[in-house]
């Protein structure tokens, strides 16, 4: 089964987790910008944080076998606080980096006027770069929030077909599956989807256009659940066409919209290297191993 | 290392047409703007620079599934001839000249860095210019930025020694292994340089990225001293020693102007 999960906060993972990603068939994944639980006081901390998600990450990522794409934003909550927002008029020369696959994750916290300006500057910043945008639903009043969601989307110079609506759940599929955006579910031991639900949810609307992510972060969470709806959607009938589909071609097909993903690892296993040592064109630049120092 | 114009021709034989036109528009733009210090707003070429990965790719030898090639790759250290396609998948039009590589031998950054070489070269990017990108750049641009100092007008200076000095506080080994080439090799004060050795070494980086590492450790008792220490730290956590380590140290214990190294018996 190869997986990618197509929404999960690696930076507040850690190497057990890449390990566990990959003998579980994780071998891409997505990460999107967001609020790291304790909140920026300057829009420098918002680039150090980017430059991370572009530079090191995907390099970690790689050291485990897996490819890191990103997606980059003002996060909704964080778009309320005027010492961050100038954040949105840096984000131009970020969005043109070969590893933004999307702007994101924009969309709604509080549903504030501050949210509504964030969220249509950056999906007109998507159209501008040629990204799709990962928009979540709030967790708070979430069904209305699709609804402006989806009425701010549909003013927007972005076309449904390339927006990836996220957290979505039973009270709120039909409407996003009716606007045409792609859809986003995110499994969780506790809140928001689980296994069983998801795989209710597939059977009721089917797999087309639906991704299924761990949204795993620094909050209780699990980033083997895409593994676990995979599992699942087997047991219960299933086609391994199916699950792929789910988990493997719809993520790429939303994503390789931006026409950046690139499945491609930016690392050498270790005999690869010796093979490579000495011959590449530009000669001398052979890396690379598994860091030890800290 | 490869002159820029035996690198530009390296990398059109790999590209197919379109990332050829790609390129040749790229260089030709740059070498019209030249580095503009003073305008506003990145240069057409810089967005290039930046989006290079995306239009200079290896090729990739067509598959009978259709499956990315990365979902077929071994875990690291794994059998790495089981991520490749086999040579009779690769399509006829790609067969290399005598001394080339297959575009699938490639590693998957080499075009994309060298084309980032090339743009900068055409540009004629000067210290404050390499300074921006490097510092607004992915790991992937850094990388090429440090692998591009040798080409560029201000290889004589010491004005980007900063850059390299902050690659080599990163533990990412692909800015690590640019960070010690010929410019490194030419302009890191002599503390520096024996940091940067050592640390190539604990950090697996091959000896083959340091450039010039022969002339610059050649009668450096310092860098013994600490080659010594770092084999017995090893020796005492029951660990191996990286086995570039004893050609560097032989080196360390030869005369300056020996007109060999002696071994460790014979020193």
């Amino acid at each position: 089964m190869r997986i990618f999960d197509p929404h999960i906060h690696m930076t507040s993972r850690t190497t057990d987790d890449y390990e566990a990603m990959y003998a579980a068939g994780v071998r891409a994944l997505v990460e999107p910008s967001f609020w790291l639980g304790q909140p920026r006081t300057s829009p420098a901390s918002f680039y150090d944080y980017f430059d991370s998600l572009l530079g090191w990450e995907p390099f970690r990522a790689a050291q485990h076998g897996i490819a890191h794409h990103c997606t980059l934003a003002l996060n909704p909550k964080e778009a309320n606080d005027p010492r961050c927002t100038p954040v949105l008029d840096e984000l131009p020369r970020y969005l043109v980096k070969d590893g933004v696959v999307a702007v994101g994750e924009i969309g709604y916290d509080s549903m504030t006027p501050a949210e509504d300006t964030a969220l249509a500057a950056q999906l007109q910043l998507a159209a501008d770069h040629g990204l799709p945008a990962l928009v979540h639903t709030p967790h708070r009043d979430k069904l209305a929030g699709l609804r402006r969601t989806l009425d701010v989307v549909g003013e927007s110079a972005l076309p449904a077909d390339r927006v990836l609506i996220d957290h979505l759940n039973e009270t709120t599929v039909k409407e996003a599956k009716d606007g045409g955006c792609w859809l986003g579910f995110s499994v969780y031991p506790d809140t928001k989807m689980d296994e069983e639900r998801m795989v209710a949810i597939l059977r009721a609307y089917g797999p087309e256009k639906v991704l299924v992510n761990s949204a795993a972060d620094w909050g209780r969470s699990d980033p083997l659940k895409t593994r676990g709806v995979g599992d699942l959607m087997l047991a219960e009938g299933f086609t391994e066409d199916d699950v792929d589909l789910v988990l493997w071609r719809n993520p790429v097909a939303f994503y390789g919209l931006s026409g950046r993903l690139d499945l491609d690892l930016d690392v050498e296993d270790t005999e690869a290297t010796a093979t490579h040592e000495g011959n590449s064109i530009l000669r001398g630049g052979a890396p690379a191993a598994t860091p030890t120092e800290r | 290392m490869l002159t820029v114009t035996e690198l530009r021709a390296a990398v059109e034989r790999r590209l197919d047409e379109a990332g050829r036109a790609w390129l040749d528009g790229a260089l030709t733009d740059a070498a019209k703007s030249g580095p503009r210090p003073d305008a506003p707003g990145p240069a057409r070429w810089e967005l290039d620079f930046a989006s290079a990965g995306r239009h200079v790719r290896n090729p990739r030898p067509a598959t009978t599934t259709g499956r990315p090639v990365s979902a077929d790759r071994p875990a690291p250290g794994g059998p790495a001839s089981a991520g490749r396609p086999a040579a009779t998948d690769r399509p006829a039009t790609d067969s290399p000249a005598a001394d080339d590589l297959a575009p699938h031998e490639l590693a998957p950054h080499d075009l994309p860095d060298a084309a980032r070489i090339l743009i900068l070269h055409a540009a004629r990017a000067d210290a404050s210019a390499v300074a921006r990108l490097y510092a607004h750049g992915t790991g992937a641009e850094r990388r090429a930025v440090l692998r591009a100092l040798p080409h560029l007008g201000l290889f004589a200076g010491p004005d980007a020694v900063p850059l390299v000095e902050d690659a080599l506080r990163t533990n990412d080994t692909r800015l690590v292994a640019a960070a010690v080439g010929p410019y490194a090799a030419r302009h890191l004060p002599p503390h520096s340089w024996r940091q940067a050795v050592l640390k190539c070494l604990f950090t697996g980086v091959p000896l083959t990225a340091v450039a010039d590492w022969e002339r610059r450790a050649r009668g450096d008792g310092e860098l013994g001293r600490m080659l010594g220490d770092y084999a017995r730290e090893r020796t005492a956590a029951g660990r191996p020693v990286p086995g570039d380590l004893d050609r560097v140290l032989a080196l360390t214990r030869a005369l300056p102007d020996a007109p060999r190294a002696l071994t460790r018996e014979e020193s």
